[in-house]
């Protein structure tokens, strides 16, 4: 009976648990992207920074977000403070797996006038996660 | 023997409750009830500039905003239907919003002819500081735009 309990009580308190987390959306970015390459290597902090800066058109990125993803940002149009990405700055990042799905949809058609690859998202999310406080 | 069923009388207990626990946090999902749509709407729309309040546009205008959000003044700000609906009924624009717009141009709460009067002393210039960048950005004389408060007498201009 007890290892019973202990296994339902491991179950409530796992429960929270089971919400969306930046390393989990990563991977599952990284798994959809190895669905369509079997070459895929996995999510590039590298590229994941190239990507932050590029500007294909009016706006990368960093225009709103700026140079250090631990900083906050500002809307390039309204003005309005935009709080850190970096989880390291910011708990509440990537916490949403749809919150996560809506703004990809939106910055990627606005910065790069298409929607982003799940590897281009996985790279992002890996450059935001190396991105620390300290540096 | 009676011991055994009384085991299996207390795991049932505890899956249930578990079961319980987990039903609870699914239901935390399901789509916002009605005295959840003010936060919608906040968050939404408050999240890239002021959660401007639904007396600044006629509902249609704020209809033809809804229907065409993904390019909202050079952004796409697309919702998916269900949040977009919670919007709309905030907005008092009721739940039916069309997906297309039969307007040419996107109404701007700045091109009314009350918000014209009301900041005519303010020059161009003004509107475009570092400070202020843009109408849209009420807060920046407005302490209390979030609020939905614009009293004349709260009016901090940033110099």
């Amino acid at each position: 009976m007890f290892k019973k309990a202990l296994i339902a009580a491991t179950v409530l308190l796992a429960a929270p648990a089971l919400a969306d987390t930046p390393e989990s959306l990563m991977q599952g970015y990284a798994e959809q992207a190895r669905t369509t390459s079997t070459s895929y290597a996995g999510p590039s902090v590298a590229t994941g920074q190239r990507l932050f800066h590029q500007q294909p058109r009016d706006w990368s990125c960093a225009t709103c977000h700026t140079d250090q993803p631990t900083a906050s940002g500002r809307h390039a149009v309204t003005g309005k403070v935009i709080a850190p990405l970096a989880p390291a700055a910011n708990a509440e990042r990537f916490r949403d797996a749809a919150k996560v799905e809506k703004w990809f949809k939106r910055n990627c058609n606005d910065t790069l006038g298409r929607p982003c690859t799940p590897a281009e998202k996985a790279d992002v999310i890996a450059f935001l996660l190396a991105a620390t406080t300290g540096t | 023997m009676r011991m055994f069923s009384g085991i299996r009388r207390i795991d049932l207990i505890v899956w249930s409750l578990a079961a319980l626990f987990l039903a609870h946090a699914a239901m935390a999902a399901v789509p916002p009830t009605p005295s959840a749509t003010a936060t919608v709407y906040a968050e939404e729309c408050g999240a890239c500039h002021t959660a401007y309040p639904a007396r600044l546009l006629p509902p249609a205008d704020w209809a033809a905003v809804l229907a065409t959000l993904d390019r909202h003044f050079g952004v796409d700000a697309s919702l998916d239907a269900t949040t977009r609906a919670a919007v709309a009924s905030q907005l008092g624009v009721g739940t039916s919003v069309a997906s297309t717009s039969t307007t040419k141009t996107v109404p701007r709460i700045t091109q009314q002819g009350w918000f014209r009067e009301e900041h005519d002393e303010i020059s161009a210039q003004l509107f475009r500081s570092p400070a202020v960048r843009s109408g849209a950005n009420c807060g920046a004389c407005h302490a209390g735009a979030d609020r939905g408060q614009f009293d004349e007498h709260s009016v901090r201009i940033p110099r």
